[in-house]
């Protein structure tokens, strides 16, 4: 068992246990939750598992909510069959305690959290993202993984202070190799062993948040300290490996974001310094090299319920001529700077029940592209059903969406929800 | 010449006869309508039904407080029941008169707010036949309005004001307001789009008195273009309460205090 799983058990039995001595004394409990279908079919026919099918699973969720105030309680547990592996487990999406005081609070256990402006562009937002199930079509909520830690909010008045402690190490989760067709540059080796950082005072990773109104803008701030999400992966002998060390390596994060109402619109613009602190000087191939990131959106409502909103991303290199010095002879190239651009379209209906949207990347610097389209409606006011269709595609295989082109799906998503 | 000065003068005639311009009329009316109070509170259940006979249900507390007098800034802010998929949802508005608003959503699934570029003119309060603008109101100055008569509506003494928007970028070409006397709540509102047809009516079907403010407590719009329409009722109304202003940030759009969306 990994030991996040185990964590998880523990939080689980802990969380239930203090559910049944808090139901005794809250003020107010309340239970909701789904029942969901959630199916996506491989356009491309090119699943590496021979398979059609790149998400198949029937999921019901509970959600608990108890309030005996200044405490809050809640948890949000998941049971799924999942037909491709055709076996059914559960997952705690959430469960947490909550503490308000009048000029700070604190949250204690399973959490999730969503930093900075950009849309599912992530410069300041740290936390963990499972990417296969955006791009397997799932319901958006399923982006976002909890982090099992403490999150401190202090509000003193002049300014708002969210600190986040995260003791045990999450990964991002990256398409299965079994059910997405991706770009390996070192395909024969099979001998690959992963290594998260441990648990200990040293590794745990903390994330600050500091925001205020400054001149008509929402202003943040943002500090991290801990690891990469996304994996490294280092030969054991560059020349003739034999073994892949797959590795997350050590990140700070320096940000700022500002938001404010303009043209008829709302502007955002966000930044953040990547300072990779095991190369900060660029020479070591198989960790990336600090890196600046920044943001330029704009969102407007251009008829009654019809909105768009554009997104201008560009993710400048440190020390690329070091980078392009010592990167091995056959590795793909990375840009110095690779500029990304988004287009996301809303269209409301039927007295909104009806929802049409169009969601797209295009590299401009890579020239690969997603798109997105997807159509929910609202058959009654609890059940709902969505249909969409994630395509990709690109010029090169190294790229991020380029080495997605084999994986063109379709889907649909139906919920009951309580 | 002299036909133009006989039109002004019986355009003014009711207003010297009531003592009132019309634009007083409309400004005590949103003073009584929107602003009354310190703060306000309610729990707002909405009826969304559809010519075809389908019943859809919207249900949220709304709280909403005062910066400065009738007419200035407010905020607001809106935590959802129902339907299901929309459950604790919040959502907070900054209204400055004469600025589109700023808003906020918060999703709860992904723990995210977020900004929301909507305008208050042309935009549906949550699929409802009420635009933003129904629930927040209208800023007096930006139309011209013109007392026409004066005359019973049921058992009410109202002026009857023709509101025209000075800018033509609104669905409607003018409104026609029923003021009660007494309360200067608008008891019925009648929507004329481009060709002068009437398409929209308001009408506040029950005012009951809350510690002392007369308060349309129901309330129904209807489209008369597609036969769809949206009843809302305003139960657990209060005012007064004492709402802090830091109710209105980030912190408790995250974490609503149970006390105030009850």
């Amino acid at each position: 068992m990994r030991p996040g799983k185990a964590i998880n058990r523990i939080l689980l039995i802990s969380v239930m246990t203090a559910v049944l001595f808090s139901t005794a004394y809250a003020d107010d409990l309340a239970l909701h939750g789904f029942l969901q279908g959630n199916y996506s079919f491989d356009t491309a026919n090119a699943n590496p598992d021979k398979g059609r099918l790149k998400w198949s699973e029937e999921r019901g969720q509970i959600r608990l909510d108890g309030v005996a105030e200044p405490f809050h309680l809640l948890i949000k547990t998941d049971v799924f069959y999942d037909h491709i592996e055709e076996k059914g487990d559960g997952e705690l999406r959430e469960g947490y305690f909550d503490l308000t005081r009048e000029t700070w609070d604190l949250r204690v256990g399973r959490q999730t959290m969503t930093w900075g402006l950009g849309d599912l562009v992530f410069i300041n937002d740290i936390f963990p993202k499972d990417y296969e199930a955006f791009f397997s079509g799932r319901p958006m909520e399923y982006l976002k993984k909890g982090v099992n830690g403490v999150k401190l909010g202090l509000y003193p008045g002049t300014v708002s202070l969210e600190l986040v402690v995260i003791p045990f190490f999450e990964p991002n989760r990256l398409p299965d190799p079994n059910r997405f067709r991706m770009f390996d540059p070192m395909p024969g080796l099979t001998n690959r062993v992963k290594k998260e950082p441990s648990t200990s005072l040293k590794n745990t990773e903390l994330a600050l948040r500091a925001y205020r109104d400054l001149a008509g803008f929402e202003a943040s701030l943002y500090f991290y300290r801990g690891f990469s999400r996304t994996p490294s992966m280092l030969p054991d002998n560059p020349s003739s490996p034999s073994k892949l060390t797959i590795f997350y390596p050590e990140l700070s994060v320096y940000g700022l974001s500002l938001q404010r109402s303009a043209l008829d619109g709302v502007l955002s613009l966000e930044a953040g310094h990547y300072d990779s602190r095991e190369d900060r000087s660029g020479t070591d191939p198989f960790i990336p090299n600090s890196q600046t990131k920044f943001l330029i959106g704009y969102q407007r409502q251009m008829l009654e319920d019809f909105t768009a909103g554009l997104q201008y991303l560009g993710d400048y290199m440190h020390n690329y001529s070091e980078y392009k010095l010592n990167l091995p002879a056959g590795f793909p190239k990375d840009p110095e700077l690779r500029q990304v651009a988004s287009v996301r379209l809303t269209y409301l209906l039927l007295h909104q029940n009806l929802k049409l949207t169009w969601f797209s990347f295009y590299g401009i610097t890579d020239r690969d592209y997603l798109l997105n389209p997807e159509i929910k409606y609202n058959f009654t006011d609890h059940v709902w059903g969505a249909a969409g269709a994630n395509i990709f595609g690109g010029k090169k295989d190294a790229t991020q969406f380029g080495s997605l082109d084999k994986n063109d799906n379709i889907y649909v998503q139906a919920r009951y929800e309580f | 010449m002299l036909r133009y000065l006989i039109i002004l003068l019986a355009v003014l005639a009711p207003l010297n006869a009531s003592a009132i311009s019309p634009e007083e009329v409309m400004k005590s009316s949103q003073a009584a309508f929107l602003y009354q109070g310190k703060d306000f509170k309610a729990r707002v259940t909405m009826r969304l039904l559809s010519s075809a006979g389908s019943e859809r249900i919207r249900e949220l507390t709304m709280l909403r407080k005062n910066f400065g007098a009738a007419g200035s800034e407010q905020k607001y802010f809106i935590y959802f029941y129902q339907p299901a998929d929309v459950k604790d949802m919040t959502f907070m508005v900054y209204k400055r008169p004469g600025k589109e608003s700023d808003r906020w959503l918060f999703v709860p699934a992904l723990n995210m707010v977020r900004r929301i570029a909507a305008r208050d003119k042309s935009s549906s309060f949550a699929g409802s036949d009420f635009t933003y603008e129904d629930v927040s109101g209208r800023n007096t100055e930006d139309d011209t309005h013109v007392i026409t008569k004066e005359e019973k509506l049921g058992p009410s003494d109202c002026y009857v004001v023709k509101s025209a928007p000075k800018a033509g970028d609104m669905d409607y070409s003018y409104k026609v307001s029923w003021i009660d006397k007494k309360s200067f709540l608008p008891l019925k509102e009648e929507y004329y789009d481009k060709r002068d047809e009437l398409y929209r009516i308001f009408t506040a079907d029950e005012i009951k008195e809350i510690k002392g403010f007369p308060t349309v407590t129901k309330r129904t719009m209807k489209n008369l273009q597609s036969g769809h329409s949206t009843e809302a009722a305003f139960t657990r109304v209060d005012y007064n309460m004492g709402v802090d202003d830091s109710l209105f940030s980030e912190r408790y759009l995250k974490n609503p205090p149970k006390k105030w969306i009850e």
